[in-house]
């Protein structure tokens, strides 16, 4: 069977909105790549890249510039076309989901019925979920194609990290599916309008905060690229475009995670207190919902060392699956028995 | 050696928490939080960086940078008299000296002789000072000057006039209590 797609909109509009969206949150890549170092060189007492531009505001085109301007080069024994195609399945898998981040409910523009989103799905997260498979599928194909073995190693441990961690990020967001009722972003944005789920949701809510920081390969969760010990792991053998794409992915996935748990436990375009402000705020409600999580992983960055590798498994097998499957079944007998 | 307290007969151990159950679970999230507690202070405090080209790191007062030769304040007359001294001290053979007599019309240095040629290969130098030791007319003296780098090594060479006049840019001077 086929999931149900809801819109209310012409065509033409569907081209423009799904424009604006992508344009809007894929310019947060390289806005949070600058705002990471600068803010990772605040919390180190140093100011971070300050000479290109105003206060260093350019520097992100100047990095991409630099990657960019690179030789493409692959090495002699790699599989060709997995080595050249993995990057882009990165930023596929992250880049998809940004299609059903809901920015606002269906408004009125200038006459035209418009849903603020991308697409409504009816499996909502579920797509989520299976465009996060495949962005492993990314960095698992980068390490092999590559050949490798410091390469190979990295997909590994990715492989078993990703893997892990999704689990217990899938069972986390079973709580919220069930109290909200249904899969699509848009109506659990709406059941949140009494009360956000993070309260409801706690333990829901940090559990998926933390597989976040797993599934993106971001500090304390960096194995996979592992400077120190497997040299740069997946991504050992990539350069210039192609790492950016890889580098690209990484932040667009700290984006999308970012919105995800604003939409998810932060009530996405609602105000607390009962404010509802008119319509054209609640885009940029989101968005600043958003900035906030995306501040947070820096700050997790910058605060957090690495975990040993055994650490990281028993961590994810040990504490936050059963963690998540309790919170599930809590939420189940919850919901079953007094709402 | 002692160690610089007493720490008594009684020696209190104070240890962390146990990893597993509660107290695993406060370190896990409690000390989380007091680490971002810690950075966030961090972050509002002000950056400790020096900006290097545009705001120079002051030196102490002895500071051993770039070398300057000396004249008498009175008479302008260099305090060098090409005695070879500091060539002589010098670890890494950097300086070279080649004396000539004075004339005594036109006297170059105070003494008999006088420096005609005096040559630092700054490449080679590494700024150990000995040949400020070894000087017995105080000709020779670090200065604080530590900017050197150039294109070409042959412009590294400083000659007799290039050590006798001031740096083009003076390095600051540390402040009392700096």
């Amino acid at each position: 069977m086929f999931a149900d797609v809801f819109y209310v909109e012409p065509w033409w509009m569907q081209l423009a909105k799904s424009l604006i969206i992508f344009l809007v949150v894929f310019n947060m890549v390289p806005i949070t790549l600058l705002v990471e170092r600068k803010l990772l060189g605040r919390f180190q007492g140093r100011y971070g890249p300050n000479r290109v531009g105003l206060y260093g505001s350019m520097q992100p085109l100047a990095d991409i510039g630099k990657l960019l301007g690179k030789q493409q080069f692959a090495p002699r024994h790699a599989q060709h076309f997995l080595y050249v195609i993995a990057p882009c399945l990165s930023v596929i898998a992250a880049a998809g989901v940004i299609a059903i981040i809901p920015f606002g409910p269906t408004v009125d523009i200038f006459g035209t019925e418009t849903g603020l989103y991308g697409i409504d799905v009816s499996v909502g997260i579920l797509f989520v979920f299976a465009l996060g498979a495949i962005s492993f599928y990314g960095l698992m194909l980068g390490g092999w194609a590559s050949t490798n073995k410091y390469s190979f190693l990295g997909s590994m441990r990715a492989a078993a990290q990703l893997i892990s961690y999704e689990a217990a990020q899938g069972l986390a967001l079973v709580g919220v599916i069930i109290t909200a009722g249904s899969l699509s972003l848009v109506d659990i944005v709406e059941a949140q309008a009494g009360m956000w789920y993070f309260i409801p949701q706690f333990v829901g809510f940090v559990i998926f905060m933390i597989a976040g920081f797993a599934e993106s390969n971001r500090a304390p969760f960096a194995l996979p690229e592992g400077e120190a010990e497997i040299i740069g792991g997946y991504g050992t053998e990539y350069g210039g475009g192609r790492f950016a794409n890889y580098y690209m992915a990484e932040y667009l996935e700290v984006v999308v995670i970012s919105f995800l748990t604003a939409t998810l436990f932060f009530g996405g375009w609602h105000l607390p207190f009962g404010i509802d402000p008119p319509a054209w705020v609640y885009p940029i409600v989101v968005i600043v919902k958003a900035t906030f999580f995306i501040f947070f992983f820096i700050w997790i960055r910058a605060t957090l060392p690495a975990l040993r590798y055994d650490q990281l498994m028993s961590f994810g097998w040990k504490v936050l699956l059963p963690l998540a499957m309790l919170n599930t079944l809590v939420t189940a007998v919850l919901v079953v028995t007094v709402f | 050696m002692t160690p610089p307290y007493d720490p008594g007969d009684v020696v209190e151990v104070l240890r962390a928490p146990e990893p597993g159950g509660a107290g695993g679970a406060y370190r896990a999230f409690g000390e989380t939080l007091r680490g971002l507690k810690t950075t966030f202070k961090r972050m509002t405090e002000k950056p400790v960086t020096v900006e290097y080209p545009e705001e120079k790191y002051p030196v102490y007062p002895r500071f051993r940078g770039r070398h300057k030769l000396h004249r008498f304040e009175d008479t302008g007359l260099e305090k060098c008299v090409g005695c070879s001294l500091c060539a002589a001290a010098c670890p890494v053979d950097c300086i070279r000296v080649v004396a000539a007599e004075n004339d005594p019309d036109h006297r170059v240095s105070a003494g008999e002789r006088y420096a005609a040629v005096y040559e630092i290969n700054m490449a080679r130098c590494i700024f150990c000072g000995y040949c400020e030791v070894a000087c017995p007319f105080d000709a020779i003296t670090m200065g604080h000057d530590y900017e050197l780098s150039d294109y070409d090594r042959s412009d590294l060479i400083f000659t007799k006039e290039m050590l006798l006049s001031e740096p083009l840019e003076r390095t600051p001077l540390r402040r009392e209590g700096e």
